[in-house]
Order: structure tokens, then sequence, then C-alpha cells
């Protein structure tokens, strides 16, 4: 910014020198070490481990794309449900527990804290 | 004054949040996966509604039951429940093997509780005499304070400084994101009015803390627990004579412990490291460690609870976190008033008397609850991880979502999750960037102030003789591993 010495992209400045600088010597050590390039952990050749955290993940997409317009409830038990079937639950016990969860979710933060959580397509069943 | 304080603990409502949250945090210490902080980061979206005092006693209790709780599933599972416990897990678990379960689990017990007590009573006597200090400090002195904050959490407890480093920088662009600047110019928004409101930190921390920690867990979910040993009979027995031998390792590991938990950026599991290799150093029978020996259980347990109330010190009177708790807590006393400061003595010297009660009374709690929490081992870690982890899940979404209304929160959750846990794969610490999140915006705003002060001049931040004084011992942690570096023998090195 034009007239001031200490503007505010001084900070940034000096955190991008920084950063450029300790990222050149951690590919330097790298490379002395022979280090590869990618190594992945081992736990992704396995399988439910793997399906796990990509559940993990594509679920988290999931809510943040859908609870607007599919509403807190169904986004909470469709997801837990799934998360707890592909970690190794039965469908039955994760059925009733993702049911369980989401209204002791719903009691606790919706009807005691007043959280606003969106109802989406039960909207005109709110209460 | 103090009666007033005492009023305020000892009502009904904040004695049902304290049990409750003791509960909580014994549940959450005990279950392997879950962490002190992961408790903390999940107990702020719920204490958000609450009354200043009730709000802070959740988290001073649930994160002092959570350290303890840690040593339960360490001897019985040989996995730390936290990772303040997890210096001495292959001790503890070696006890187990020896038929001594009850000795380790006792010794956890009894001596995290003199540890707290031991942190707790240097909180109360240190924090208002520095602040009587702070009073008289400008930004220049402020400048050097976090400074060497920020650098001690660098360079003191890990192994890659260079890791350590660009954590930090990281947490410093994540502070610089809005319009939250000393010129009030928007930065990195890139026209996004969720961005120029600066990123909110609770969220990241929810991400960073328990997200992360939910992906380890998922990872896996396929290494069965196994239990070393079903019954538990009782643990207090032998005690005191254990009191009686090991006074100076009780006393060391909890000045140790509480000095490591002042310093920021390093908290309970450092402590715990720390406290465990100067057992061993100091023992007369170092041979034993390692086999079964309760010595650095005692030292080593007594350090890392102390080092929680230690982290409560520069949280308070500088606003600078000791540990990843107290950054989390920083944002807490901002929400409800309570603006840590060396003035916070004064204005709210009540509500401050009240959670140094707290502290008290969650320590001396933590004897009775503790036992409960190891009679009821058994059950405790036969919860199902395959339905625990996702109810987790759904509630660190939640609670992000809480803080803001915005969904934008859960984004947060998202990325910072993974961020925290691709950076603690690849040995990059997260301390660090949490520190440099919570303080970024701080060492911003007094450098800036005092550039302009001392007209660009920065002999001036060496002129005050506090702020040289400060100065200089920042100098010194950058330039001692150094230099130490540079003149070690090449063998010590690759060590």
């Amino acid at each position: 910014m034009p007239g001031q010495r200490f503007g505010p992209a001084w900070f940034p400045g000096l955190i991008a020198a920084g950063l450029g600088t300790c990222g050149m010597f951690l590919i330097v050590a790298g490379v002395r070490q022979g280090a590869p390039w990618l190594a992945l952990p081992d736990w992704m050749s396995r399988r439910r481990p793997s399906l796990g955290v990509a559940g993990v993940l594509g679920g988290l997409v999931f809510y943040i794309l859908a609870a607007d317009t599919l509403g807190f409830h169904i986004t909470g038990i469709v997801l837990l449900a799934s998360w707890m079937r592909i970690l190794g639950s039965s469908w039955r016990v994760a059925a009733i527990v993702a049911v369980l969860a989401t209204v002791a979710i719903h009691l606790s933060f919706y009807k005691v804290l007043r959280i606003p959580l969106p109802w989406g397509l039960l909207e005109q069943y709110a209460f | 004054m103090l009666f007033e304080a005492l009023a305020l603990v000892f009502d009904p409502y904040v004695l049902w949040v304290i049990l409750a949250s003791a509960a909580f945090g014994l549940f959450v210490g005990a279950v392997p996966g879950l962490t002190a902080t992961m408790a903390t980061a999940l107990l702020v979206p719920v204490t958000f509604f609450m009354e200043p005092v009730p709000a802070i006693a959740s988290i001073v209790t649930a994160t002092a039951m959570a350290i303890f709780a840690g040593d339960i599933p360490s001897c019985l599972l040989r996995m730390p429940g936290t990772p303040a416990s997890a210096a001495y897990t292959d001790e503890a678990y070696a006890m187990t093997k020896k038929g001594q379960g009850e000795l380790a689990l006792g010794a956890g017990l009894v001596f995290s509780v003199i540890g707290g007590l031991f942190g707790t009573a240097v909180l109360i006597v240190a924090a208002p005499a520095l602040a009587e200090v702070a009073l008289k400090f400008s930004s220049f002195e402020y400048f050097w304070l976090v400074t060497l904050g920020l650098l001690c959490a660098v360079f003191i407890a890990f192994a890659n400084p260079l890791k350590g480093i660009v954590s930090l920088l990281l947490g410093l662009l994540v502070a610089s994101v809005g319009l939250d600047n000393p010129a009030g110019f928007p930065r990195f928004t890139f026209g996004n009015a969720e961005l120029a409101g600066g990123l909110t930190l609770i969220p990241i921390m929810i991400g960073m803390f328990a997200v992360s920690e939910i992906i380890r867990s998922v990872s896996r979910i396929d290494e069965p627990w196994e239990m070393a040993q079903a019954q538990i009979g009782n643990v207090f027995r032998g005690m005191w004579t254990l009191t009686k031998r090991y006074r100076m390792p009780v006393l060391r590991g909890s000045a140790l412990g509480t000095a490591i938990g002042v310093l920021p950026g390093a908290g309970a599991d450092i402590a715990a490291w720390m406290s465990y290799a100067v057992s061993k150093k100091f023992s007369k029978e170092p041979e034993k460690f390692g086999t079964g020996h309760v010595e650095g259980i005692i030292e080593a347990g007594a350090s890392n609870n102390s080092a929680l109330a230690g982290a409560w010190v520069p949280a308070l009177v500088f606003g600078i976190p000791g540990d990843s708790i107290t950054a989390i807590v920083i944002g807490v006393l901002y929400i409800k008033g309570l603006n840590p400061g060396p003035s916070i003595f004064m204005t709210n010297a009540v509500a401050i008397y009240a959670i140094f009660m707290v502290f008290i009374l969650a320590n001396l709690l933590m004897l009775p609850l503790g036992i409960a929490a190891i009679k009821s081992a058994k059950q405790l870690l036969r919860a199902p991880r395959e339905l625990l982890m996702p109810v987790i899940l759904l509630f660190c979404v939640v609670g992000s979502f809480a803080i803001n209304n915005s969904i934008f929160g859960v984004v947060l959750v998202l990325v910072f999750g993974v961020v925290a846990y691709l950076m603690e794969e690849n040995g990059f610490p997260v301390a660090p960037a949490i520190l440099g999140m919570v303080l970024g915006a701080m060492l911003e705003e007094h450098f800036i102030r005092a550039m302009i002060r001392a007209d660009g001049n920065f002999i001036a931040f060496f002129e005050r003789p506090i702020a040289a004084a400060l100065g200089v011992l920042a100098l010194a942690v950058v330039s001692v591993p150094l230099v130490r570096r540079f003149f070690a023998p090449r063998a010590e090195i690759s060590r």
C-alpha cells in the first residue's frame, strides 16, 4: 500500500519468504536422503481402513453439499448408518444407532442449544 | 471475594456440569484415539451457551480427567489413551504383564492427582504475580514475548525444527486471512465474504484435533484391541510406600511438568516424555526401566497432569497458550468476555478465583471418579469403535456448524482435518501451527505498532530493559540448538 512503510502486505511477505526458504531446505534434505517422491501408508492396501477413510472424507463432502437440501436429519441418519456399516457394524445395529444418535443430537443441539440445524425436505414437519 | 467465588463454583448447576464433564473426560481419555485436546474441541460448541465459570470448569475438569484416564488403556491394552501417556505405555503394560496392573493404575491415578495439585498451586501463585509485572508491558515487550513463545514451540520440543517452522508459518498464514489486520485491508479473501471475516479458529481446531484423529483411528480400524488383565483389585495398596520412597521423582516430575506447561507450544505429552527421560537418568536403578518399573510412571504421570495447569499461566496472563488445550481455551475466554491479559486478575477477579477453585476440585474429584473409571475399564474399553467414531464425526460436523451457524464451518473441519492428518503422518508437529493461528494477529499488531513507534528503527526493540532481555532470550532459543548442532560430532546428529 502506498504511503505506509509497514502495510498489510508486509507480514504475509515475511511468511512467504520463510515458507519458501524452509521448503527449499526440505527438498534438499529429501533428495539427499533419497526419499521417494510419494510414499503411500500401508493401510491403503487394506480394505476396511481404506474404505473407511474414503467414507469419512466422502461423507463430509456429501454433508456439505446435501445438508441444506436434504436437511440435517436425513443426511445425518444416512451418513451415520453408512459410516457404521463401512466400519464393520451390521445393517440393523447401524440403522438403530444412527437414528438414536441423530435424535440425540437433534434434542441437544436443536432443542437445548437452539442451533438452527437445516430441516431441508422435512421443512413442513419441523417441530 | 473468596466467598463470591465459592458461591460461583458450589452452585448446583456448576457442580452438575463438573460431574458430567468429568465422566466425559474419563471416557474420552480412556478410549485410545480420543484425546484431551479433542475433548476440549468437542466441548466448545456445548460451552458456547453456558455462563463463563461453568464453561471453563467443564474444560478444566474434562482435560484433567482425560490425561489421567489415558493411563488406563496404557496398562491394559498397551495403547496410550491420550498422547500424554505414550511416554510410559510400554512400561505400564510391562507391569501389567508381571501382574502389577493394580500398582501401575494406582500410581497413574495418585500421582496424577499430586501433579495436578502441584501445577494448580503454581498457577495460583505465579499467574497473579506475573500479571503485576506484565501490567507495565508495551508493544515491544509483547512482540518479544509472542516471538519467544512461537520459537519455544518450534525449537524446544521437536526433533526437526525445520518442520516445526513450516508448521508455524502455515499457522501464521491462516491467521493473516481476512480483514482483521492493523491496516484493515482484506487479505487472501478472493472476494469471498466467509474469508473476509477471517477463518474461525474453533472449526479449525475441531478439524485438526478431532477429525484428524478420527481419520487415524479409522485407518487402524482392523487392528483389534486385546485386554491384558480383566480383573482389577485394590489400586491404592502400596501407594503410601511409593509416595515416601519416590518423593524426589514426584517433586521433580511435577516441577518439570509445570515448567513445560508454562512454555508455549509444549504440553502434557512432551512433559511426560521429558520427565520419563529425566527419571531414568537420575534413577538409582535405571536398568529396571522398560521392564515394568514404577518409578518412571510416577514421575511422568505427575508431570503430564501438572503441565495441564502450568499451561494456563501464560494463557491467562498474556493470552499466549501454553499448550494446544489452552490454545482453544483462549478463544473460549474471549467469547465469554474474560479477555486474557494482566488486568484479568483485577477486572474479573471473582471468575478467576472460581476457575482456580475448579482446578483444585477437579483434581480432588479425580480420586473417587478415577477409581470408578478403573473399575469399569472393561466396559469402557469395549466401546465399539465402528459406532463411536461415526457419532463423534457427526458431532464434529454439528459442532463446527454451530459456531457461526454456517456450513463453511464444516468445510473448515474437513480441510483442516485432512491437513493435520497429513502433517502428523509426515512428521510435521501440529502444535506450532495452532500457536501461529492463535498468536498471528497479536504478533503482527504488536510488531507493526512497535515498528511505527520506533519509526522503522529495529534497535528500539532492544532499548527497554525487559524487552531487551526477552529479545536476547528469543535469539538464544534459536541459536543454541543451531550452535549445538554445528559443534556436535556427526554421529550424534544422525542419532
